[in-house]
């Protein structure tokens, strides 16, 4: 086919369908709404969540956890568009972990050194382990799909960013049902789970994101 | 940071073009491609690849810059988008093409002295591309490409609606760019 011609027969395809940047927000809320009902239907929210809403450990949980996905969604959000900088977006990242590490200092501070591995080690660590990347899975599936019609410059990067973003919302519904509140089982068991997931993102996108 | 007037003007047909604007978008691929098989040819030469194959990297180039322009943000310009489409296609091309060029340097130059009389500009076999085609697309982009016709004229000559000849076109599309990249790996 002669080179002119094939500008002939992509001109006749001119218009865009859905462009990235939609398609994402959908993959976003529908990936939200259903591991909520997954959560729902399954082991619900604690039975004294409004009552523990209110204590400073359970609202930096979510808080944390809410911050992270958020941090994590506005990168996947440019990864897919080939000629950006993602320095910016990446190094906000460090904003959540930053507030982990102060959370995780003044528990260590506040609690007796008797008591730091009764909570770090908490009451339901292996189901954490196992629920987030289950609660996990609507929001990846519906990152990559989307992701597939972008154009990364990196595609382990931006694997692993959807596993991230994945995780954390994972982790943030999570936190509503998990009775571990301790700054530090977050930062041993919640981080696991999440790394889990972007390792998983990763090894999907470094090959299924090629374009 | 400021752009150039051609990069003005390459976002303004693209934006048309996004909206369905045919022509805006064929002035805008007409506009790059020369740019493009500049920079093909200059890389295969740089990758060692005969001269031949620049066109069909070009074409390997546009298509990806067409299937992936909904990653382009109307608002930024267009450039630095254009270049990292381009950058990551090209070498991406090459390497796979690149694996298996291995030709002694009189062969190269050879082949360049006959890309210069035939322009390079029909590099693949036009019907063995289309015969890989399912059936309603190779006749929507024999019709479209080969004989110049619209997608009205088209869906008016083969008895189809204008959307479905637009949706069998996008696939069509689609199964090319996959074709260009299966027919490279087969030649490892």
């Amino acid at each position: 086919m002669k080179t002119n011609d094939l500008i002939s027969l992509l001109a006749e395809d001119a218009p865009v369908g859905m462009r990235l940047g939609r398609m994402l927000a959908i993959a976003l809320l529908v990936g939200v709404v259903v591991s909520a009902l997954v959560l729902l239907s399954t082991v619900g929210v604690r039975p004294n969540l409004a009552a523990a809403i209110e204590t400073a450990r359970v609202l930096f949980k979510i808080g944390f956890t809410l911050v992270l996905a958020a941090a994590a969604c506005r990168l996947v959000f440019i990864v897919g568009r080939p000629g950006l900088s993602l320095k910016a977006r990446g190094l906000q990242l460090a904003v959540p972990l930053v507030f982990l590490a102060i959370a995780v200092a003044s528990e260590l501070s506040v609690l007796p050194s008797e008591a730091w591995t009764a909570s770090m080690l908490g009451r339901n660590a292996a189901f954490c382990l196992f629920f987030i990347p289950v609660l996990s899975l609507a929001p990846l599936a519906g990152f990559l799909l989307v992701l597939k019609n972008g154009a990364p410059e990196s595609p382990g990067l931006a694997g692993a960013s959807a596993g991230l973003a994945a995780g954390a919302i994972a982790a943030s519904l999570y936190a509503f049902h998990c009775p571990d509140d301790s700054p530090l089982f977050l930062a041993v068991w919640y981080s696991i789970a999440v790394l889990l997931v972007t390792t998983i993102g990763y090894l999907i996108g470094r090959r299924w994101l090629r374009w | 940071m400021k752009y150039s007037a051609r990069d003005q003007e390459w976002a303004e047909w693209m934006r048309s073009a996004i909206k369905g604007d045919t022509q805006a978008y064929h002035r805008f691929l007409s506009a790059v491609t020369p740019h493009l098989r500049a920079m093909a040819r200059r890389r295969c030469d740089q990758f060692g690849a005969p001269a031949s194959e620049a066109e069909d990297v070009v074409q390997e180039v546009l298509l990806a810059v067409h299937l992936k322009r909904g990653t382009w943000d109307p608002d930024r310009p267009i450039g630095p988008w254009l270049s990292a489409i381009v950058r990551n296609k090209l070498i991406d091309s090459l390497r796979r093409r690149g694996r298996h060029v291995n030709v002694p340097i009189e062969d190269v130059i050879a082949t360049l002295e006959a890309e210069e009389q035939s322009d390079g500009l029909d590099r693949l076999d036009a019907q063995h591309m289309l015969e890989r085609l399912k059936d309603p697309q190779r006749d929507i982009v024999r019709s479209i490409s080969l004989e110049g016709a619209g997608v009205r004229e088209t869906a008016e000559r083969l008895k189809m609606s204008e959307g479905a000849v637009r949706v069998a076109l996008h696939r069509a599309l689609k199964s090319l760019a996959a074709l260009y990249r299966s027919d490279a790996r087969e030649d490892e």
